[in-house]
């Protein structure tokens, strides 16, 4: 690979993708959770889940590399459903505080939680991986110029993920079930009127949510860092979270943001690779975090979010009783 | 399917036992679920607990050690429990300790010559201010722009992590060492000389850190300020009934800043304590690994966000970390003590629901006539019914 492809511009695009895939994926599960009215800000944990189940599946499985990449995946989907599950069932059926038990989900899974007691269980944190989604060559195309190393040059969990944005702009503005999400999120006691099970729509989106952050989580175990790390999402959780607000709730606007963070978390990586190193790593460490406060701000200024804002019943439980 | 269905009825009235039996069923189930973890990974949870409190109370100094986990989550737990009880969530005590700790260690250094009450005096107060001033970014964003301060005052956390970094392993800041040998090998910060070691209180053999004492007094203060001020009346109003705090006319913009700005610097005073205290320099790495900022937030719910059932949180989880620390090792990794206090928080919120409701269980009424005459919010016989068993079969 040498030549045109070989610049930075196109090696920052390439790198955005990568680090941006986790985010999005994360970030349209939180985008399905939060239009059901779920708040889960355990998406952190979540990811860490998924990481270090599907890490850990990939050590202990054998057979063809695509098989057990695959199986992986599903077992860390499921870690993630498993979590939010617990989410689901404190916030949904017991009406605890979405903020405070997200959190807590958070904690319970986090970087001093399960996941880092799993991989130390397992002692996954002294092992090299030995299996890596290895980018596809799509068509062979991957030497054309620009757009070859772009768009026909990625990692299958990349495509899966177009396919994802694709599928969920579909079922959010084409389908019955999607409508009935949106005003699930918007007026639950209007749905509930129409005969939709406001109470199953929550848990199903709060798991598929779930899932998707498991499978953001894998992606760095077996695509991005290739062993486990504790903590190693780094943040990524959060940021996906972020993403879903300054995204105005819409996979579209999502899939750029994740692209746009993904860009700032590689940029750090591309300069040192390439021997720039004038400004302190912790500077670029700190940027996607800084950039999000500001994504934050401008997307809350008032003009903007009066139009474009959240589920109305965002956070708020439902109790059909009391109407 | 079972024809069942589960009500949950507001009860009518709060009797005092249903607050504490439970609570106290709750962390019995906690520590039942726990249990089943320290089994699944090969120990035996009734051995594990009796070294938990052998290594929290029993054995020599242990209660020292206690104190030592106890006094920064007792800090950290009052700055979320202030914020959260107004619904103004500060997730950012942990970078607004790191900003304490930065801002104590530095003027600690800086001042060393001066008189030792002066030095610790001077600590505080810049401990202080400088988790007022990073919680007032978040603070200020809310009130103004409206900006989720979850998000924000978290990733602050970060800024402020990598902050700390960059002072001692990437620069050659005021803060690192650069003269010792050690130094030389691996990037640490100065040590404070004798003037910036905060003295303490020292019980028949038990040592209780100034910092425990000060937060102690701290949490007394914001209850009292909470219950018997009108800072603290307008402060419920806006935490129980921010409709009603608006039509009062309350200013909620000043008062979401100033919960911050006192929320920030009990978190900063926490980070002026790790240096004064414990640690006498700044110490990226050890502070970033304790998570005492999100630790508290653990200790804030399971006091209900009040400031004095804090103190025994706090002690609760401060026996836990430290047990995490005394037993660490194969058979008590430190991602143990994240799993546990996580399962006993659920638990808790998860009961509070028992305590607000009386769960009844019915048979169902033949679900199709329920499903056409339940009208949402009405006082019709079927409505009553909406619950999740129910609720699932009708559609």
């Amino acid at each position: 690979m040498t030549g045109v492809n070989d610049n930075l511009a196109i090696s920052i695009i390439v790198s955005a993708i990568l680090y941006g895939t986790p985010l999005l994926f994360a970030g349209l599960g939180e985008l399905f959770a939060e239009r059901s009215g779920i708040l889960n800000l355990g998406v952190e944990g979540m990811m860490l889940m998924g990481a270090v189940t599907a890490f850990w599946v990939s050590q202990k499985m054998d057979g063809p590399s695509w098989l057990v990449l695959l199986v992986a995946v599903v077992a860390g989907a499921a870690a993630g459903v498993v979590m939010s599950l617990i989410h689901a069932f404190v916030t949904i059926t017991l009406r605890a505080n979405q903020i405070v038990s997200g959190l807590t989900l958070t904690i319970f899974a986090g970087v001093v939680g399960l996941s880092s007691y799993l991989g130390v269980v397992a002692n996954l944190g002294a092992q090299a991986g030995r299996h890596r989604f290895s980018d596809l060559n799509v068509f062979g195309l991957q030497n054309t110029p620009v757009l070859g190393p772009i768009l026909f040059h990625e990692s299958p969990l990349v495509y899966v993920s177009w396919l994802f944005v694709i599928l969920s702009l579909l079922y959010l503005y084409r389908t019955r079930p999607g409508l009935y999400l949106r005003a699930v999120g918007e007026s639950p006691q209007a749905a509930d009127a129409m005969g939709v099970n406001v109470t199953r729509y929550r848990y199903v989106h709060t798991l598929l949510g779930g899932a998707l952050a498991g499978v953001g989580g894998a992606m760095f175990t077996l695509q991005i860092a290739t062993n486990w790390i504790n903590g190693l999402t780094a943040g990524a959780g959060w940021i996906a979270i972020a993403l879903v607000i300054f995204a105005f709730w819409r996979p579209e606007l999502l899939m750029l943001g994740a692209y746009l963070f993904g860009a700032s978390l590689g940029l750090g990586y591309d300069l040192q690779a390439r021997g720039i190193t004038a400004i302190p790593t912790e500077f670029w460490s700190a940027l996607p975090f800084l950039l999000t406060i500001v994504a934050l701000v401008l997307a809350s200024v008032g003009s903007v979010r009066r139009r474009l804002g959240a589920p109305a019943a965002l956070g708020v439980p439902y109790a059909r009783e009391e109407g | 399917m079972i024809p069942l269905s589960v009500r949950f009825e507001p009860r009518e009235r709060l009797s005092r036992w249903i607050n504490i039996w439970v609570p106290a069923a709750a962390v019995l189930l906690a520590l039942v679920v726990a249990g089943f973890v320290l089994l699944a990974s090969g120990n035996n949870p009734i051995t594990t607990y009796r070294q938990i409190v052998e290594a929290a109370f029993t054995q020599p100094g242990a209660f020292t050690q206690t104190l030592v986990s106890t006094t920064p989550l007792l800090f950290t737990g009052l700055a979320a429990a202030i914020a959260f009880r107004m619904r103004v969530w500060n997730i950012g005590a942990e970078g607004q300790l790191y900003a304490g700790s930065i801002a104590a260690a530095g003027v600690g250094l800086y001042l060393q010559h001066l008189p030792a009450p002066v030095v610790v005096i001077a600590m505080m107060a810049s401990g202080a201010i400088a988790g007022s001033l990073w919680a007032a970014i978040p603070g200020a964003l809310r009130a103004y722009f409206n900006t989720n301060e979850i998000l924000t005052s978290l990733f602050l956390n970060y800024i402020a992590d990598f902050l700390m970094y960059y002072l001692i392993f990437d620069s050659t800041s005021f803060w690192r060492d650069l003269t010792s040998a050690s130094a030389r090998v691996f990037p640490q910060g100065k040590y404070l000389p004798a003037s910036g070691n905060w003295p303490a209180l020292t019980l028949s053999s038990v040592v209780v850190p100034l910092g425990l004492v000060i937060a102690v007094v701290l949490a007394g203060l914001l209850w009292g300020t909470i219950r018997g001020t009108r800072y603290g009346f307008e402060m419920r109003v806006m935490g129980d009934a921010p409709r009603a705090a608006k039509h009062a006319g309350m200013n909620i913009r000043r008062k979401i800043v100033s919960i911050m700005l006192l929320s920030g610097a009990v978190a900063g005073l926490g980070g002026a304590s790790q240096v004064g205290d414990f640690r006498h320099v700044l110490d990226p790495r050890g502070l970033e690994q304790a998570q005492f900022g999100y630790t508290g937030i653990v200790v804030a719910a399971l006091a209900r966000y009040n400031p004095i059932s804090a103190i025994v949180a706090a002690l609760g989880i401060g026996v836990l970390t430290n047990a995490g620390l005394a037993l660490q090792g194969p058979n008590f990794p430190i991602g143990l003590t994240g799993t546990m206090e996580g399962i006993l928080l659920f638990c808790v919120l998860g009961s509070e629901i028992f305590a607000r409701y009386h769960i009844r269980i019915h048979r169902t009424v033949p679900v199709a006539a329920l499903h056409t005459e339940a009208t949402p919010g009405s006082d019709a016989p079927g409505a009553e019914l909406a619950a999740v068993g129910g609720r699932e079969q009708a559609s």
